[in-house]
């Protein structure tokens, strides 16, 4: 028996929060993203996982608008939308949170977090007061160490800057949180903070897509896992039926659990 | 958690352990730019320098002479900052304004006469606000090149630069075109082109007030919020050098006294008696120092507290995350060559009206003082930083070398080695001052 996350088992019924269908992205002769359906329930992680080149940051940045798709159908709350750039996505309470963490260095916290959405007065000038004072209190909830409001943003440490851009998610009711490598630049303290944080933001029922290399992230946060292998989707399990060997081997092989030969798991061992 | 912003209210940036706080500390807790206060502290010494070389460039009359030279470059250099911020270069400005005070003359001399009339008091207003049309246009024309057509902005505008010089031949017939409107020269200047006496102080007045209200409001805000404050005696003094560097500007201004043969034709047409000594009018501040004063203002209020303004900055750090938060980036760019096109067209008002009409080779040269102005203002090409009133002061650097080695007997060619020089090792000293802050 594995550890299971707190809060109440995932429903996975009634309406998802958001099902992406068929979906196809080529780049040139490259087949990124092929024929894949994933989807999301309310208060659910679902972890994406696969190698590099798998084609999971691909898929997320259609959901976020950053992407075209080729072809493929998106439904949220059993609505078929359209999402053709990240203002679209953001109306639809899709926030993401990108490995890069999309910073604008030169800029303060405030600034960062309301980029693209400013807080303006009456006269349509930036309020930058008020912009600070809502940072203050968002930040207070996330690291409340946090005293740097008005330096650039690229002189704050790496755990700084990540609570920017999660902050920058948290403040705007993200329905769907997409988040690609949440953890790989931080420190052991500053990753536990980030999976806190992912637990509370699934028991207000947020539905989370959590992109991770580590395989341990994943197994200890998410509720399904959904793995990638080539551009497709090799299966989507739910965490208790699997070990992490199995999704390790999804990853590695790209077939499921029991279709894997007992040559292939051999040579996996040898491997490993 | 939700009194952090309360904990610290009232100590402001003075590091409370180490002893008596260094002159360094004291400018930080003010909270003003140190970079800023260096350029003031270089243009002071450069004006020292000049004084002891001969002190007749200390007089006001030279002030007046050069601070309405340095207004059309200085008024270019406030976009071109936003241009350069936004990870551009704009090398046609000079050109642009060649054309369009080509523009200018052509309207007025030939146009003019025949359909609103020489007499028209509106004359220079409709000239005006068609030269901005005209550089809107140009503007949005290289800007969409740029933005839209994704050609690198130094090659548009190196086409730019080529392309509208050889217009203004084709444009004028190869010759010099004048007269302007009497009235459109005013804004080039001179005795009557300014603000003289008793308004130039109400005027002082008024940005001085001005000034001391937005500090106040500021505060109150801050405290309304709970946020870190400024210590009073901080504030204070800000405004107190705010209100003396205002009131000296318009004292100097007011200084200079208009020529006596000017004065005495102005006693004659107003039936004015003259007293002994001749009539003292008070000459004030010409109107391209107004006009820079207003753009200065406008510039940064635009690029700090409006979303425009934001929205070049945040895609000057870091274009990808611009995009990535919904921000239009291909209009953002391409406005900015948009408002560049405005400001030519009102730098070509202030150039051609002090030479009563359009030159071949107006704005010659302008795009290197221009660019030289905003860099040495502290503006970086690597994008995202860059002020207004740093270009300015830039500008004025660039032009006291410009004028006051002129001045003190340089020749062109030795004003232009200094400048070079001069032009290097601030931004050298800059960035290895930023590697080192890093």
């Amino acid at each position: 028996m594995t550890e299971t996350a707190t809060g109440p088992a995932p429903s996975v019924t009634g309406t998802p929060l958001v099902v992406m269908r068929n979906i196809n992205v080529a780049f040139g002769g490259v087949h990124a993203v092929r024929n894949v359906t994933i989807d999301l329930y309310p208060g659910e992680v679902v972890g994406l996982v696969g190698g590099n080149g798998a084609g999971k940051s691909t898929l997320t940045k259609v959901l976020s608008g950053a992407q075209r798709a080729d072809s493929g159908e998106i439904v949220i709350n059993g609505t078929t939308v359209q999402i053709t750039n990240p203002r679209d996505a953001k109306a639809y309470g899709i926030e993401t949170i990108y490995q890069t963490l999309a910073l604008a260095d030169n800029l303060d916290a405030p600034a960062n977090l309301f980029l693209g959405r400013e807080l303006t007065t009456r006269l349509g000038n930036l309020d930058d007061d008020r912009m600070e004072d809502a940072t203050r209190k968002v930040m207070g909830r996330l690291n409340p160490n946090f005293h740097r409001f008005t330096t650039p943003v690229v002189s704050l440490s790496g755990g700084q800057r990540q609570a920017v851009a999660i902050a920058r998610a948290v403040y705007f009711n993200a329905k769907i949180l997409i988040m690609d490598e949440p953890t790989a630049a931080l420190g052991p303290a500053e990753t536990a903070q980030v999976r806190n944080l992912v637990r509370q933001l699934k028991s207000e029922g947020i539905g989370i897509l959590l992109i991770s290399h580590d395989i341990h992230d994943v197994y200890d946060l998410a509720d399904r896992v959904s793995v990638m292998y080539h551009g497709e989707i090799v299966d989507t399990v739910n965490k208790h039926d699997v070990s992490t060997d199995d999704i390790l081997g999804m990853i590695i092989l790209g077939k499921k659990p029991g279709d894997v030969t007992q040559k292939e798991l051999e040579q996996l061992e040898l491997r490993g | 958690m939700t009194d952090v912003a309360g904990t610290s209210v009232g100590t402001g940036t003075v590091p409370e352990s180490g002893g008596r706080p260094s002159i360094a500390d004291l400018i930080r807790a003010t909270e003003i730019d140190l970079r800023l206060f260096g350029m003031v502290l270089a243009l002071v010494l450069i004006w020292i320098g000049l004084g002891l070389a001969n002190p007749v460039i200390l007089e006001p009359v030279n002030f007046l002479t050069f601070s309405v030279q340095a207004a059309s470059t200085a008024v270019i250099a406030t976009g071109m900052v936003l241009v350069i911020v936004s990870r551009n270069i704009d090398l046609s400005v000079g050109s642009v304004v060649g054309l369009i005070g080509m523009g200018y003359a052509v309207f007025m001399a030939n146009i003019v006469p025949t359909t609103i009339g020489l007499g028209n008091p509106f004359g220079w207003l409709i000239a005006l606000a068609l030269g901005i049309a005209f550089g809107a246009l140009i503007g949005a024309f290289q800007g969409f090149l740029i933005a839209y057509a994704e050609i690198p902005s130094f090659v548009v505008t190196l086409g730019g630069l080529l392309g509208f010089r050889g217009l203004i031949w084709q444009f004028s017939g190869g010759t010099t075109v004048a007269p302007n409107l009497p009235t459109f020269n005013l804004l080039g200047g001179g005795p009557e082109g300014s603000l003289g006496g008793i308004w130039a102080w109400l005027l002082g007045a008024i940005i001085s007030v001005a000034a001391v209200l937005l500090l106040l409001n500021a505060r109150r805000t801050r405290r309304k919020y709970g946020f870190p404050l400024r210590p009073i005696w901080a504030e204070t003094a800000i405004a107190i050098v705010s209100v003396a560097v205002v009131l000296a500007g318009v004292y100097v201004a007011n200084a200079y006294h208009w020529p006596p043969g000017l004065a005495t034709t102005y006693a004659q047409a107003h039936g004015i008696t003259e007293p002994a000594g001749g009539l003292q009018i008070e000459a004030g501040i010409p109107i391209p120092l107004l006009i820079v004063i207003a753009v200065t203002i406008g510039m940064t209020f635009l690029s700090t507290r409006r979303r425009f303004g934001r929205d070049i900055f945040a895609y000057g750090g870091n274009p990808v995350a611009a995009e990535l938060a919904g921000i239009n980036t291909k209009w953002v760019v391409m406005r900015t060559f948009i408002l560049m096109g405005i400001l030519c067209a009102i730098s070509a008002a202030i150039a051609s009206a002090r030479l009563n009409g359009g030159t071949l080779d107006l704005g010659t040269g302008y795009e290197l003082y221009v660019i030289a102005a905003a860099v040495i203002g502290g503006t970086s090409f690597a994008g995202g930083i860059g002020t207004i009133p740093g270009a300015i002061l830039g500008a004025l650097v660039v032009q006291s070398l410009q004028y006051g080695l002129g001045f003190i007997g340089f020749n062109s060619p030795q004003v232009n080695m200094v400048a070079a020089v001069v032009l290097v090792a601030v931004v050298g000293i800059d960035s290895w001052n930023r590697r080192r802050a890093r």
